[in-house]
């Protein structure tokens, strides 16, 4: 299964022979002090810092989340996806828990965007599906209802509800990306190993496409890219066929791609040798300059 | 094995988190005759707040904050029942909760555990608690405080909506309100009308004592 995200000029598809879809997570100001009282100002200037670094860092797809309860967030996304949109062709993630910032944010987006995100809880998918489904977007679904089930099964069993609720408002499964929920490791040892059993049982009984907060696994922890990076090709061994990840981190992104070839996703290693020499290149063209 | 030599135990294996060790050493102290208190107050206390101020420093990790709180835990269950017998009062009653939309529960179940070892009694409610469920709990336990946690900046403004909540059902003024999380600030607290906020566990237990004082201390007759 394959799903399709777009901006005005490019297109990027998650799952099904697709390399690996990295969501750069870093426009966010969640832990980021100085970006919220940015916010709170109706000051967006660091986006043009954070889009930059992502898209030097590797990312297919841009999560914007600009939410902050003391600024007007509906006005903050609907300044901020055109101003992304305007530094990038990368297409957008939109990303917020009050639908009219979702609604800001699809409204102001030239192309097929990916909502961030809807839960199993039935009020959450009646409010949030129709407007997905009225901007033709993709939507994140997240395997929990008002709990977060600590079998597998059960969150096997919220994903489904949440496609087959998706296909009754007329968003096609290839649309819905369930997120198995990925949760810190430092405080739960058995986060990876079910969720690892979630995303087996989320690819061979819905065959849909999975995303996924990478970082939170290594929430506490000393080395927390060392260990995003054996958590995405863990993963992604496993299914996952994409993640909202730290696009600035090296260690993680070359993780992705390297995994990518090992498991057939980049035959002959095109795209590996690709970036190695672009890094070559790179480094010679600072050479040159310094 | 002296009663020295039972609170540096104490504090030692609550530090590295060796729960039966901690165990095994609350009985022993409390086999020797030793006060429940003496062991919650000059070792577990005191070895739990250590492990804060690491943490705090970055010197110690999640995991092992975590571990800590469980080995004092595991001394508190043997400990509750005895204090409880000396007639020690709870110090005060708290309802806790992560609020609605968000299901972050590290730092809420820690200041529990402090709370508790504090001498609180403490009913968590978990999380993504809906302001329908804490206006029920604060009902129905008649706490001293209620406390919102959230660790999103998009669900901080559930503080705002269960305090209306609480105001609607009349039970605002009948409860203290304290909030906290990793992107909540003290202006924060103030613009949504929160009594108290704290930034870490430790400050969260001395600013609930400090609020219920306070409130008992204007409540009694001059």
């Amino acid at each position: 299964m394959q799903t399709t995200i777009e901006s005005r000029s490019r297109t990027v598809v998650i799952g099904d022979g697709a390399p690996f879809c990295v969501i750069g997570e870093r426009i966010n100001p969640t832990g980021r002090k100085a970006f919220q009282a940015q916010l709170q100002a109706g000051d967006l200037s660091q986006l043009e810092i954070d889009v930059a670094e992502q898209v030097a860092g590797g990312a297919d797809v841009l999560d914007v989340n600009v939410g902050d309860p003391l600024a007007d967030e509906i006005e903050l996304m609907r300044a901020a996806v055109p101003m992304v949109q305007g530094l990038t062709d990368l297409p957008l993630c939109i990303d917020s828990s009050i639908i009219e910032a979702l609604e800001a944010g699809l409204g102001a987006y030239e192309g097929k965007a990916l909502v961030n995100s809807v839960t199993g809880e039935d009020e959450r998918l009646n409010l949030i599906l129709p407007i997905v489904a009225r901007h033709g977007a993709a939507v994140i679904g997240l395997a929990n209802d008002d709990e977060i089930p600590m079998e597998p099964e059960r969150r096997l069993e919220v994903a489904r509800k949440i496609v087959s609720v998706a296909g009754d408002h007329g968003i096609p499964p290839q649309d819905v990306v369930i997120d198995p929920l990925a949760m810190p490791v430092g405080a739960e040892p058995r986060a990876v190993t079910l969720f690892l059993e979630t995303v087996r049982l989320i690819r061979d009984n819905l065959g849909v496409n999975m995303t996924c907060g990478a970082s939170n696994t290594s929430f506490g922890l000393p080395g927390r890219h060392a260990l995003g990076a054996a958590f995405l090709a863990v993963s992604q061994s496993h299914g996952l066929t994409s993640a909202i990840m730290d696009a600035r981190a090296r260690e993680c992104v070359e993780s992705v791609r390297a995994t990518d070839f090992l498991l057939g996703q980049d035959e002959w290693g095109a795209r590996w040798i690709a970036a190695h020499r672009a890094k070559l290149a790179a480094q010679a063209a600072q050479a040159a300059t310094s | 094995m002296t009663t020295d030599e039972i609170l540096q135990g104490l504090f030692d294996n609550t530090l590295i988190g060796n729960a039966p060790a901690v165990k095994d050493l609350t009985n022993e102290g409390l086999a020797m005759g030793m006060d429940p208190e003496t062991l919650l107050y000059d070792a577990l206390i005191p070895s739990l707040e250590e492990v804060g101020a690491r943490f705090e420093r970055g010197d110690f990790f999640v995991p092992e904050m975590l571990i800590a709180a469980r080995a004092m835990q595991g001394a508190l269950d043997i400990l509750r029942p005895l204090l409880a017998e000396t007639g020690a009062k709870p110090i005060g009653t708290f309802v806790m909760g992560t609020v609605k939309g968000d299901v972050h529960d590290i730092g809420k179940n820690l200041v529990n555990i402090m709370l508790e070892g504090a001498g609180f009694t403490v009913y968590d409610l978990g999380v993504n608690v809906a302001p329908e469920k804490f206006v029920e709990q604060v009902q129905e336990h008649e706490p001293d405080i209620v406390g919102f946690s959230a660790f999103l900046t998009t669900t901080m403004p559930m503080f705002k909506a269960n305090i209306n909540a609480l105001e609607k059902s009349g039970l605002r003024d009948r409860v203290i309100v304290m909030v906290g999380g990793a992107p909540v600030t003290q202006e924060y607290a103030d613009a949504v009308g929160a009594d108290g906020y704290a930034a870490d566990a430790s400050t969260a237990v001395r600013l609930a004592k400090a609020l219920i004082e306070n409130r008992r201390s204007a409540a009694a007759p001059a």
